[in-house]
């Protein structure tokens, strides 16, 4: 085969369209391709050689990157992704990994930088994770130094921008990190002759998803807001308060029994009303400031709100007040100028009031996430170069060993390479008890490390961790609707336009049929219906339930994905539980040593886990751990025979040692007495026994099973005590499945089911007219937990976002499920408090105000009565909703 | 029934037709956003007693980029959620949050603040 140098088409040699320049044979697909050959021979042998050319320069410019992709959502972006890649001049290889969310892209830096690399894969639609670095930097006197440090620092690659702030002294740069440090960076910013330092330890963040950037600065900088607008709120409440205080006093000169030259008509109170109007300009535009710019937001984007509400009640208030004050002589009848001064007063401080106190309580309910966050370890002590250095933690990469000391937070997410220590684990899990860990043993980053030192190899970073990927799912479900939110969204759209409506309604009725001065009754009855209505309280009824709720969840290590599951949740009948690792441990351990014809418990196990040491059966791993446990000497076993289906026979220690089933047994004709009676009531209970026989007499039995967590029971007979009809089910035999059902009370098992049936037997459940819930782990079982109304996934240590749970539980216990139940009524009952309190109050409160009860009562509500109801009804949501905080799960 | 009355019961009814036409039947102003050079639908949208603009009109299946600015402290407006698309941000005042979103299938998409007192949405096209 040949190449067209024109087209860069395969040609079959030889060819019929050839020509000869300079003694080299070039090879054409088509006379077209000759003709343009021909014409400019150059151009085209030239791209010829600068593609060998490039080729020969890759040996050292050949550069590997790895970039976390998000919105990864199908396997068909995967192939847009490398297709677009592909096509592109300088890239050798590119692979995504769906599972991982990570570009693999090996190119040649001479042809493509990393930053075009990046915008294809953003011009297909997703985005990159990159890190960004603060970092401060002095000995910059001009502009001419920003476009300097910022065009260096581009031109590194790994960097995708640099922003540099003359005036604050520092730099702000976004870079992938494992290709380039910050180390580096604060290098390369040193060699351009300026000099560095660190501003405050460097923020992960990624282009989309995690919203919450620069985390711990930016929580700090929300809280720092609103602590200003707490404190701001509480002296405008207070000025409007103060003043409120005289004008109250001089509003009622009949209630105050004041002498006669302040009563109504008298000169002396005309000039105080005058000082009242005027007091009252400050208090409106200065403590009600925000809800004339509200209002008037609002307004422009011909929308309505709460501001909208007040600001109009209180300015038609004072717009009468004024005419009364200033020109009297306008009313026809002298009662009618009255003024209504001290409801502007006292409205505005205690709905400003409210809002404060709201603000308060609101810090109070998003503390939860504010804990996650706050979680995160911020440097990572790694051996690099086989030095140990401490570096951020962002900068830990995959396969770093990490150290870790005693009282240490453990930085990111890996397995133990070397040494062993009790880790607490209690702010993930929620488990209080501490967890040993030995090598191997997968670990959880913000853990603490509470009595050994330990090394551990990173499998898990950045974005990747549990914890970030607790923290990514809180915010998920707390940004999420709840179903039963839908109803209150169309309330909400055409709320604050009604109670204009209805309050215009009410002024015109009053005006028209209402007592004398009717004029008076009818604006009293306007300010009322306006005041008292309350947008708030129904709006934030679900949102900040739900957001108590998901948070108290993540504290006690039970990740609910949506509002949705939680609504579903509390609505369980049915819950189905798979068997392996759910109830059971998921993996053999010895549970009994029968001794027998006088050998010790000791000689067994020891003779036993030395042969088995020599097996690789899982069920031998078991006995193995029982022995090592002990603390038992192994020895090594020699003439190792494994005999299918029937056992394993070594010899140790010069012992004939036989282990296995009854079939093994007969084979070496080895007499077993009762001890096979013994052995069938061990299967019995769902056990393994396996028979052992030393230098051919039978010494006892070792019976292996995959042994109940201790408390399953106890979470299962909560769960039927909860009115749930809870049901079992697996692969395992009958047999084997009713013993397990019987132990931990389970009486409807449905045994014998392959795992691709899990899924059908949870919609034939279903289609009994259950709502069911499937709990099990979120691989096997994935289908099954996606098939029924409420997959509730066990968590296995590090992987939290298990895609096909509506809840994972990070901790493996039953009791998860039994909490994840009871915080989900718990938190729905709260949600509906709310609604209740919310629809009540304004369901209530408005007719009262326009005046419903006075043809029957004569009752008529004050606007400043109004004013306090409606400064406290979103308060009293607020704070309902933080009662959910001190939710304890029942046991 | 008096002049004054007949006059009052027409000033109502006028009026609230003109609250209930300017709130819920006016046409409200669609802000088209345009892809950038960068790839992105990129908006700006201030936050001060409302979002402005507050109707954003989008093209489906490109990347979408909201920088929200935070003009004042109430803290009513402190975060902005997607309930829709099961997002949220912390708008810290005065500085440029920016959200990214990729929406793929065309519909109304809502935003709001933290209690859905401040309202917008998103046309996807």
């Amino acid at each position: 085969m040949a190449h067209d140098p024109v087209c860069g088409m395969e040609v079959k040699t030889p060819s019929k369209y050839w020509l000869d320049l300079n003694g080299k044979r070039y090879e054409f697909c088509s006379i077209q391709c000759i003709n343009k050959f021909a014409i400019d021979p150059a151009s085209y042998i030239n791209l010829d050689y600068a593609e060998q050319n490039t080729y020969r320069t890759t040996n050292y410019g050949i550069e590997n990157i790895e970039l976390n992709i998000n919105g990864l959502q199908c396997a068909t972006c995967v192939a847009n992704i490398e297709n677009s890649l592909k096509i592109q001049r300088g890239i050798k290889k590119a692979h995504v990994n769906y599972a991982t969310s990570k570009a693999h892209v090996t190119f040649n830096n001479k042809d493509i930088t990393t930053n075009e690399i990046i915008d294809i894969i953003k011009s297909g639609g997703y985005t990159v994770g990159f890190d960004t670095l603060k970092i401060g930097i002095s000995g910059m006197h001009c502009g001419s130094c920003v476009t300097n440090i910022e065009d260096g620092l581009k031109k590194k690659n790994g960097v995708i921008d640099a922003n540099v702030n003359l005036a604050s002294g520092s730099a702000s740069i976004k870079y992938l990190p494992g290709f380039i440090n910050a180390d580096e960076l604060r290098k390369e910013i040193e060699n351009l002759g300026y000099l560095t330092f660190y501003k405050s330890s460097n923020e992960t963040k990624l282009e989309q998803g995690k919203l919450h950037e620069d985390d711990t600065n930016e929580v700090d900088d929300n809280q720092a807001a609103r602590d200003k607008e707490y404190k701001t709120l509480m002296k405008k409440f207070i000025f409007a308060g103060i003043l409120a205080l005289p004008v109250m006093f001089f509003s009622y000169p009949t209630v105050w029994n004041l002498p006669e030259q302040f009563q109504m008509g008298s000169p002396v109170l005309k000039y105080i009303w005058i000082v009242m109007s005027l007091l009252s300009l400050p208090v409106m535009f200065w403590s009600g400031s925000q809800f004339y710019t509200g209002a008037w937001a609002a307004f422009k984007n011909r929308s309505a709100n709460m501001h909208t509400l007040i600001a109009t009640g209180v300015s038609s208030a004072w717009l009468y007040s004024a005419v009364a004050t200033y020109f009297p002589g306008i009313f026809p009848e002298a009662v009618l100028a009255d003024q209504f001064y001290d409801v502007i007063f006292v409205v505005i401080a205690l709905v400003v009031l409210g809002m404060a106190l709201e603000i308060r309580a609101k810090g109070k309910s998003s503390e939860a996430i504010k804990k996650l966050i706050g979680l995160q370890a911020k440097t990572a002590r790694i051996i690099r170069d086989g030095k140990e250095v401490d570096i951020p933690v962002e900068e830990v990469v995959l396969e770093d060993v990490v150290i870790v000391r005693p009282g240490e937070k453990v930085p990111v997410d890996g397995v133990i390479v070397e040494g062993s220590s009790s880790i607490d684990e209690s702010m993930i899990t929620g488990e209080s008890i501490p967890v040993e860990k030995h090598t191997g043993d997968e670990i959880i980053g913000a853990t603490i490390n509470k009595t050994g030192s330990f090394k551990f190899k990173a499998i898990k970073v950045g974005k990747d961790t549990a914890l970030s990927q607790i923290i990514q799912m809180v915010e998920q479900a707390q940004s999420s609707k709840a179903p039963i939110q839908k109803i209150v969204d169309k309330v909400a759209g055409y709320f604050v336009p009604s109670v204009i409506i209805a309050a215009i309604f009410s002024f015109v009725v009053w005006y028209v049929f209402g007592p004398v001065p009717n004029l008076i009754y009818a604006l009293i009855v306007f300010v009322t219906v306006l005041v008292i209505a309350c947008p708030c309280a129904l709006g934030l009824a679900t949102p900040i339930s739900l957001m108590v709720g998901v948070g108290k969840g993540a504290e006690n290590g039970i990740l609910i994905r949506s509002g949705d599951a939680l609504e579903t949740a509390q609505k369980l009948n049915t819950i189905v539980l798979d068997k392996t690792g759910t109830i059971t441990e998921g993996k053999p351990s010895l549970t009994d040593i029968i001794t027998w014809n006088g050998f010790t418990e000791e000689e067994i196990l020891t003779l036993s886990a030395s042969v088995e040491k020599s097996s690789e059966h899982p069920l031998g791993e078991a006995i193995i751990k029982a022995a090592q446990d002990k603390e038992f000497n192994l020895s090594n076993a020699h003439d190792f025979n494994a005999v299918p289906g029937h056992g394993v026979e070594a010899k140790v220690n010069d012992r004939k040692v036989l282990l296995g089933n009854l079939k093994m047994m007969k084979k070496y004709s080895i007499k077993l007495d009762s001890l096979e009676f013994k052995s069938s009531e061990l299967a019995d209970k769902g056990k393994t026994p396996m028979f052992v026989a030393i230098d051919g007499i039978a010494a006892g039995i070792i019976a292996v099973a995959d042994v109940i967590k201790p408390d399953s029971a106890n979470a299962i007979e909560k769960l039927k005590s909860m009115g749930l009809e809870v049901v079992m089910i697996t692969g395992d035999n009958s047999r084997t499945a009713n013993a397990i059902g019987k132990q931990v009370g389970i009486s409807r098992v449905l045994s014998e089911v392959l795992p691709e049936d899990k899924a059908f037997n949870v919609q034939k459940l279903q289609n009994e007219g259950k709502i069911v819930a499937m709990v099990g782990d979120g691989i096997n079982d994935a289908p099954a937990l996606a098939q029924a109304d409420i997959g509730l996934a066990i968590g296995t240590g590090t992987d939290v976002a298990i895609e096909a749970s509506d809840i994972t539980l990070i901790k493996g216990s039953l009791e998860g499920v039994v909490l994840a139940i009871q915080l989900s009524k718990a938190t729905m009952k709260n949600i509906k408090q709310n609604l209740f309190g919310a629809f009540f109050y304004n369901g209530l409160g408005l007719p009262i105000a326009a005046g419903l009860l006075y043809p029957f009562f004569g009752l008529l509500l004050s606007p400043m009565l109004a004013g306090a109801a409606m400064a406290f009804s979103s308060v009293t949501v607020v704070t309902n909703a933080n009662r959910l905080r001190r939710f304890k799960p029942k046991f | 029934m008096t002049l004054d009355q007949i006059l009052v019961i027409i000033g109502g009814i006028s009026l609230s037709s003109w609250v209930a036409w300017y709130f819920w039947f006016s046409e409200k102003r669609v802000v088209k956003i345009e892809t950038s050079a960068g790839g992105f639908q990129e908006a700006v949208i201030t936050v001060k007693g409302g979002y402005t603009p507050d109707v954003l009109l989008f093209e489906a299946g490109k990347p979408i980029k909201l920088n929200f600015i935070r003009e004042e402290t109430a803290a009513c407006s402190e975060q902005v959620i997607f309930p829709d698309l099961q997002k949220q941000a912390e708008l810290t005042p005065f500085k440029s949050i920016p959200v990214e979103l990729q929406i793929d299938k065309p519909g109304e998409y809502s935003f709001q603040c933290g209690m859905g007192m401040l309202r917008g949405k998103l046309i996807v096209q």
